[in-house]
């Protein structure tokens, strides 16, 4: 006698038992699969973008010095860059010029200004985002007309058209030199937008933010982790939302489960009596039971992941991307990177797998204590 | 041996529809024998088998099997017990639709996790030692009501048991398959094995091959049989 | 509270397994008043029935009970990014007064539901159910510590919010920090490394004895959850120095990330593992004596007594591994 060989008997009735009952065991599986794909869907989404927003701000300064006036954000004057530089620990500081600049025309967008370190064009020349050449229906060495702060008209020459890899953190961006970006926005010689640095030492981040703060009061230093944080917590939030609504289809769907079980046919509980008249006992009949759980469940979870997968990485999550990513006019076309890892895998088995399960105990248990007896008298 | 000690059996206790099967029933059966449960329907006969094949419990009283007392056996060990000793063979055959006459003769064994290769060649034994060996891969439900008889006799023999029981085998057969049981019956009986059939059928109960015959009437043994 | 999917995971989990524990102890404790073997009666045969029920039942819950401290694990070590100032499990679980009291419980919980098992397991090997009233009266006994356990995790991550600035385990775990953690660091290295050696040993030798000539399951089993024990406090004290090869980091649980090899999940495991195979030796030594269970018991010991020899194994291997192929010398 071998427990193995057991097993595979009784899934081999299993089986047969299942097949012989098709319509109702399909509509169950594809029910299930469809609720496995809704949310794996959302889950691996979210996880998908908020990887991808982690990896965009890797390489992003650690402090960034922004001043606030009255509360609100004002330019920050150049001086200050020598003071921090002067804070030990502190390496690499410059300040920035960037601003938005908002287009009525096509629709209205927002675009984002920048000046880079290093740009390889003259004044007169812009480097612009996918989608700003996408919005404004232009291309390379095309000119692209902006009012400036004084109402005069400025056209500037498209030079380059940022790839579509780099679309998440590109898809709005200008890029220009600094002497355009002054005069076209009236930005006085000595001031900048804000002023970055990097830390060598991540255990003193916190310390020299803390000193910056103390040594020019009127300025905010944020912390690179602390927008990391707020990202995941935000694209954390939002999956979960999805799930909480999507809680109720879930429930439903449970509730289906167990109704499924429960209402055995005239011909099922016959066949279980059977069983139990020829010598199967409550234990076999529940390992019946239970490998006709894991197999609609398992291959429902699967098929549902497979398709989620599908659905996320291949078509970008058509159905739920507006929830996830939020409301813009101008959003990149990209495609995220796949990725599954064990945790999120877990998560969905506890979501889906594990109350199907459990909705199953009692009428499976209902099921196998049936009395052989009765089919004596039949 | 099987020994049955003041067993009563009780349905619903203490509700309206309270009913006794059995009322105080002793007996012994021995083996190798063929006993025949004479009576007519409602008399308890079919609760005194499923007693006495370790398929229920009784309320009170005691069933000794080859010495050992399974009385209180919990379920688990009571069906080990049963389908290690004991065969059935059902009034309605109960075959499960759907399946081959082959796997529904294999279903008995399947708990007890014997290499199927092995499994199957005993069972295709069986339906040649019934001469029904040219049905074993057909649909249950496709045979007809001999071949069915057969097939049931053929899963009751799947485990090699000591006792054969039958209940009312022989109800919806003619009198020419009736015939035909009682002479597999007797080829079991020529085989060692214990067979034990409830009948209020003459042609079995009257027949040469049953060794003793025990009449019972409202859930008691009539007087007058040992 | 952070509506993470993983989080919505175990709590859902964590209702499940309080609702069928529930479930079960108030089956059970019927079972408990009118358990009558030797009676035919219907009531008695319902009994047995339902006694399936609670057995299936709790065979799930604690199977899930015991997934779900993986996932727990796993879960607050991802989220330790929400935290500012936190770079491991250890500062999530910081996060709120609720963290390491859920974190306790929801191990020992863990243990006594693989303890449980292995009692079920023993008392359906026998044909008159000699260790059902042991077992319900353990699983009354598990029951409250499954409901604040539940508690506990529900109050815990309902009371995240990221942005909290929490304890590094750096501060947490260090010498000069005054919790028992601490305490368990200040350890001296040397004496610890030869306390667990030994015990260790005692665990191999006790075994070896048992598995010889079947006795001494007592000591055995004693060995075992010390041995367990101090498994866990030499992770705190000088195998995680090794394993990060730095003589101040001691936090236990950044042995569980990536860059660690993930070396953590196999050691934890083995140690719990063999906990609960070595209490479960100790738990079943009274029943030797039952009349039904005479020849089941004492092989179903033996096995158990090898799957924790073997856990045990499994950690020692891996410790000493990562004292001789670290670049640290204390």
């Amino acid at each position: 006698m071998s427990r193995l060989e057991k097993q595979r008997n009784i899934l081999d009735y299993t089986l047969s038992s299942l097949l012989r009952r098709k319509g109702k065991n399909a509509a169950l599986t594809l029910v299930f699969t469809l609720v496995v794909f809704m949310v794996a869907s959302a889950v691996l989404f979210a996880q998908a973008v908020r990887r991808e927003a982690s990896l965009v701000l890797k390489d992003t300064p650690e402090i960034i010095v922004q001043r606030t006036v009255a509360g609100r954000q004002g330019l920050v004057p150049e001086a200050y860059v020598e003071r921090i530089a002067a804070i030990r620990g502190v390496s690499a500081v410059r300040g920035r010029l960037w601003g938005y600049y908002f287009d009525d025309a096509f629709g209205g967008a927002n675009y984002t200004l920048m000046v880079p370190d290093a740009f390889p064009y003259e004044p007169g020349t812009i480097v612009v985002g996918g989608e700003v050449a996408r919005n404004s229906r232009t291309r390379v060495d095309n000119l692209l007309p902006f009012k400036a702060h004084d109402g005069t008209v400025r056209g500037y020459r498209i030079g380059e058209i940022l790839p579509t890899e780099s679309a998440l953190v590109s898809a709005d961006l200008i890029l220009m030199t600094e002497p355009d970006f002054r005069s076209l926005f009236g930005i006085p010689a000595a001031e900048v937008t804000d002023i970055v640095l990097s830390v060598r030492n991540p255990q003193e981040i916190a310390t020299i933010a803390h000193k910056i703060a103390a040594l020019l009061p009127d300025t905010r230093p944020i912390v690179r982790d602390e927008i990391l944080r707020t990202y995941d917590a935000v694209f954390a939030w939002r999956a979960g939302l999805l799930l909480a609504i999507l809680a109720g289809s879930v429930a439903a769907f449970i509730i289906f489960a167990w109704d499924r079980a429960t209402g055995l046919s005239a011909e099922e509980r016959r066949e279980i009596g059977i069983l139990k008249a020829v010598g199967w006992e409550t234990g076999d009949v529940l390992t019946m039971k239970f490998w006709e759980g894991a197999v609609v469940s398992l291959s429902s979870f699967l098929a549902g992941i497979a398709l989620a997968y599908a659905h996320v990485f291949f078509a970008s999550a058509t159905l739920f991307e507006p929830v996830i990513k939020g409301w813009s006019v101008l959003y990149p076309d990209f495609r995220l990177t796949p990725s599954v890892n064990a945790p999120e895998m877990a998560a969905l088995f506890f979501i889906t797998v594990v109350p199907y399960t459990v909705a199953t105990i009692v009428p499976s248990w209902r099921a196998a204590t049936i009395d052989p007896d009765a089919v004596m008298r039949f | 041996m099987i020994e049955i000690v003041e067993v009563r059996k009780v349905f619903n206790a203490g509700r309206h529809n309270e009913y006794t099967a059995l009322a105080g029933v002793s007996c012994s059966i021995a083996s190798g024998q063929v006993t025949v449960f004479k009576g007519p329907s409602g008399s308890g006969k079919t609760t005194l088998l499923s007693i006495v094949g370790c398929m229920a419990r009784p309320t009170s009283g005691r069933v000794v099997l080859a010495g050992r007392d399974i009385t209180s056996l919990p379920e688990r060990f009571l069906t080990e017990v049963r389908r290690r000793k004991f065969g059935f063979v059902f009034q309605q055959f109960n075959l499960i639709k759907g399946i081959t006459a082959l796997e529904n003769v294999m279903l008995p064994a399947y708990p007890l996790g014997e290499r199927r290769a092995a499994l199957e060649a005993r069972a295709l034994g069986l339906f040649e030692l019934l001469c029904i060996a040219d049905r074993a891969r057909e649909k249950a439900e496709l045979l007809s009501g001999g071949e069915m008889q057969r097939v049931a006799i053929a899963r009751a023999l799947i485990n090699t048991p000591e006792t054969v029981i039958a209940d009312e085998p022989t109800a919806h057969l003619d009198s020419r398959l009736s015939r035909e049981f009682m002479e597999i019956v007797g080829r079991l009986k020529r085989e060692g094995k214990t067979t034990i059939i409830a009948s209020h059928d003459p042609l079995v109960y009257e027949s040469e091959i049953v060794d003793r015959v025990i009449s019972v009437r409202d859930g008691k043994i009539e007087p007058g049989d040992p | 509270m952070i509506l993470h999917p993983a989080i919505i995971a175990l709590l859902t989990a964590s209702v499940l397994t309080l609702l069928m524990v529930l479930a079960a102890s108030f089956l059970g404790v019927r079972i408990l008043g009118r358990w009558d073997l030797s009676s035919g009666s219907e009531l008695q045969l319902e009994l047995e029935r339902r006694t399936y029920l609670i057995s299936t039942i709790l065979s799930h819950a604690f199977v899930f009970q015991l997934a779900s401290l993986f996932l727990f694990v796993r879960t607050i070590d991802d989220l330790c990014t929400l935290f500012s100032g936190s770079m491991c499990a250890a500062g999530t679980l910081d996060a709120n007064v609720y963290g390491y009291p859920a974190l306790a419980l929801k191990v020992a919980t863990s243990l006594l539901a693989g303890v449980w098992l292995i009692v079920n397991y023993a008392d359906n090997q026998a044909c008159d159910y000699p260790l059902i009233r042991r077992k319900y009266r353990l699983l009354l006994a598990i029951a409250p510590l499954v409901v604040a356990e539940a508690g506990l995790s529900f109050a815990f991550f309902l009371g995240l919010k990221p942005d909290i600035i929490t304890s590094c385990c750096g501060s947490l775990f260090s010498r000069d920090a005054a919790n028992l953690a601490s305490d368990i660091v200040a350890l001296p290295a040397g004496p610890m490394m030869a306390a667990l050696y030994a015990a260790l040993a005692l665990v191999f030798a006790s075994g070896g004895f048992f598995l010889r000539t079947g006795r001494g399951g007592a000591l055995f089993s004693t060995a075992a959850v010390t041995a367990a024990v101090l498994a866990v406090a030499s992770i705190f004290s000088f195998l995680s120095l090794y394993i990060y090869e730095l003589p101040t980091h001691h936090c236990p649980f950044c042995v569980l990330q990536r860059e660690y090899g993930y070396v953590g999940y196999p050691l934890y495991a083995a140690i719990l593992g063999g906990a609960i195979a070595g209490a479960g030796v100790g738990v079943l030594m009274p029943s030797r004596r039952i009349e039904s269970l005479k020849d089941v018991v004492p092989a179903l010991q033996r096995r158990l007594c090898v799957a924790a020899l073997l856990c045990f194994a499994l950690f020692a291997v891996l410790a000493t591994y990562e004292i001789l192929a670290s670049n640290l010398t204390l």
